[in-house]
């Protein structure tokens, strides 16, 4: 229920209570308590770094430490395994237990929803810029670095800004080709790289209330690529459905007051948009899919925290049964996580897959970020599910990504060339 | 508190645009290193192969808006502390970025106008608790807001691990 209150959007009202304040203002500095910290392979080595230098290396609370081998997983070279090495004796020195090696989880922020991680009306916060993510639970959750990280190991608390806060009305019903990756895109698109810099988004409307929480967690995953802090949806039935049987603790919800004030708004109406691409290379670059022109392209990719999940998987396999992807184009697969991926098994996804001639991948972010397998040559074009497409992100710095739903990729992988997937559905 | 970072700096503009990305300011290839020397050897390669060359004679690097979008990658900041940057002085910085480098002790100025009023090579002085910066070059003055007492604490003691220690010891 919404009460009229001090006008206070959820965003600020969960830090106000996390700094055990009434009331916080924009811009203001508070020292919020945390929640629920989370380091992958990449960030966490560096937070172990910095947690070493602490003159008492005691950790604030074991429960509430997430440690996630995703970025280069399996160990592609000794480096890397000497990195998930250190992070498994940490978790091991320090009684970690939330520590998912490889095989036992996936990507972090996926591994964070579905593991119960994630509750609403906390802060939570994660040494990788998508945490965001979890926005879509009701959640106060951004980004940190990893000397943030080895601070909230310590103390439980970290300091924050208290976020402007911009609402998103979205209105209307999306058309059966088009999902909440176009919707974010087409945000991202409007607003900008640094449209939403330092601020809060929250996503309000009849569409958002209509769409599922694997599209809302693709939506709030990718405010971040419009430089906001955090992007949120309050939680309502569907939210709390996800979250039984995940979240063991109690948790009260969050709600904006009835008179909350917005630094910001914008209102959209969807009736009429079409599948979105983000062209080379900005995320903000973003046209109507008939729009991009004659795009020819060598490799296509599901997967990511943005869209690894099952329903971008069903999606994807719907429009691929049956058909063969275009020679020359090479199609990649990777489910976001081992819940996923045994939940694709089940259902077939993978025959379809396979049969399509994709390549299907092991849980964990792969090509996203050009790490450890699936890169670009020079001058190779891949469209792809996942959240940037900055020069060399996914390779050699002369290759080219575009960013689309999981299934503009799938139809894109079937035809050779960029696709709307209006004609395969 | 005792001060344990220099507050006034001084060097030479390298000058940068718009949005740029920690991608192309240490690529997600070398991630998988932590050691502070090889850091500095990958800084700004996907923008400037010669950055880590240069910045040790011009310390400074001039942007313009949203530095360090993208990734939390905390090899971002580090590579440019590591190669020799003394300060990074933008039109905005993107907010991971930012909190980065003053939990790593990495000056930091968020200053409009600078993009516009600098060129590179302009010798310039800043002092960080001033909020001035003095283009000894052009013989001009900028004026910043400086940082909020909050984040002068955590700069001053040189990074928030520091900060900690030194609160920790007080207590």
């Amino acid at each position: 229920m919404k009460l009229s209150g001090k006008g206070l959007p959820v965003t600020k009202k969960i830090l106000a209570k996390a700094s055990g304040k009434e009331y916080v203002e924009s811009g203001e500095f508070v020292e919020a308590k945390v929640g629920m910290v989370m380091v992958n392979d990449l960030t966490g080595p560096l937070a172990l770094d910095a947690f070493e230098k602490l003159k008492e290396k005691k950790v604030w609370d074991k429960n509430r430490i997430v440690i996630v081998l995703d970025h280069q997983i399996p160990a592609d070279s000794v480096h890397s395994a000497e990195l998930h090495k250190r992070l498994r004796r940490f978790a091991a020195e320090y009684g970690i237990k939330n520590f998912y090696d490889v095989g036992r989880g996936g990507i972090c922020h996926q591994v964070m929803v579905e593991k119960g991680h994630v509750k609403p009306g906390v802060v939570v916060v994660g040494a990788d810029s998508h945490t965001c993510t979890y926005g879509a639970l009701g959640a106060f959750a951004t980004g940190i670095g990893s000397t943030d990280a080895a601070a909230v190991f310590s103390t439980g608390s970290l300091w924050f800004k208290v976020p402007e806060v911009m609402r998103i009305n979205v209105e209307g019903n999306l058309k059966p080709y088009v999902f909440p990756k176009d919707l974010i895109l087409h945000v991202v698109g409007l607003i900008g790289e640094d449209g939403a810099i330092y601020m809060g988004l929250e996503f309000t409307g009849s569409t958002i209330k209509k769409m599922g929480v694997e599209g809302r967690l693709t939506l709030c995953n990718m405010v971040v690529e419009a430089g906001a802090k955090t992007g949120i949806i309050e939680p309502d039935e569907k939210t709390i459905e996800y979250l039984k049987g995940r979240v063991k603790e109690s948790f009260t919800p969050v709600y904006s007051d009835q008179d909350a004030k917005y630094e910001e708004e914008l209102s959209l109406n969807v009736e009429d948009l079409e599948p979105q691409v983000a062209c080379p290379h900005s995320v903000s670059n973003v046209k109507p899919v008939d729009e991009v022109g004659d795009v020819e392209i060598d490799q296509a990719f599901i997967g990511s925290c943005t869209n690894g999940r099952i329903e971008d998987l069903r999606v994807a396999a719907k429009i691929l049964e049956g058909r063969k992807v275009k020679d020359g184009v090479r199609l990649i697969v990777i489910p976001a996580s081992q819940e996923i991926y045994l939940q694709a098994l089940k259902e077939g996804l993978f025959e379809v897959f396979v049969r399509a001639g994709a390549y299907i991948g092991p849980a964990t972010c792969g090509p996203c970020l050009g790490g450890h397998f699936g890169l670009l040559a020079d001058g190779e074009v891949c469209i792809s599910s996942t959240n940037r497409n900055f020069v060399g992100r996914m390779g050699s710095p002369k290759s080219k990504v575009y960013l689309a739903s999981p299934a503009t990729v799938a139809a894109s992988a079937l035809t050779g060339k960029i696709t709307n997937p209006k004609k395969f559905m | 508190m005792k001060c344990l970072v220099l507050t006034v700096v001084e060097g030479r503009v390298l000058k940068y645009g718009d949005n740029i990305n920690t991608d192309v300011i240490y690529p997600g290839k070398y991630l998988v290193f932590t050691q502070p020397e090889k850091m500095a050897e990958h800084a700004m390669e996907g923008l400037d192969p010669e950055f880590p060359r240069k910045i040790r004679d011009y310390g400074l690097v001039v942007a313009g808006k949203n530095f360090g979008c993208g990734s939390s990658r905390e090899h971002a900041p580090q590579s440019l502390k590591y190669a020799g940057c003394k300060c990074v002085l933008a039109e905005s910085f993107a907010r991971i970025f930012f909190r980065n480098a003053i939990n790593i002790g990495l000056p930091i100025i968020e200053c409009k106008g600078i993009h516009s009023k600098t060129d590179e090579g302009d010798r310039l002085q800043i002092d960080m608790e001033k909020g001035i910066i003095k283009n000894l070059t052009k013989n001009e003055v900028l004026n910043f807001k400086p940082f909020p007492d909050f984040l002068l604490k955590i700069f001053r003691s040189g990074g928030l691990i520091s900060y900690l220690n030194l609160k920790s010891k007080t207590t």
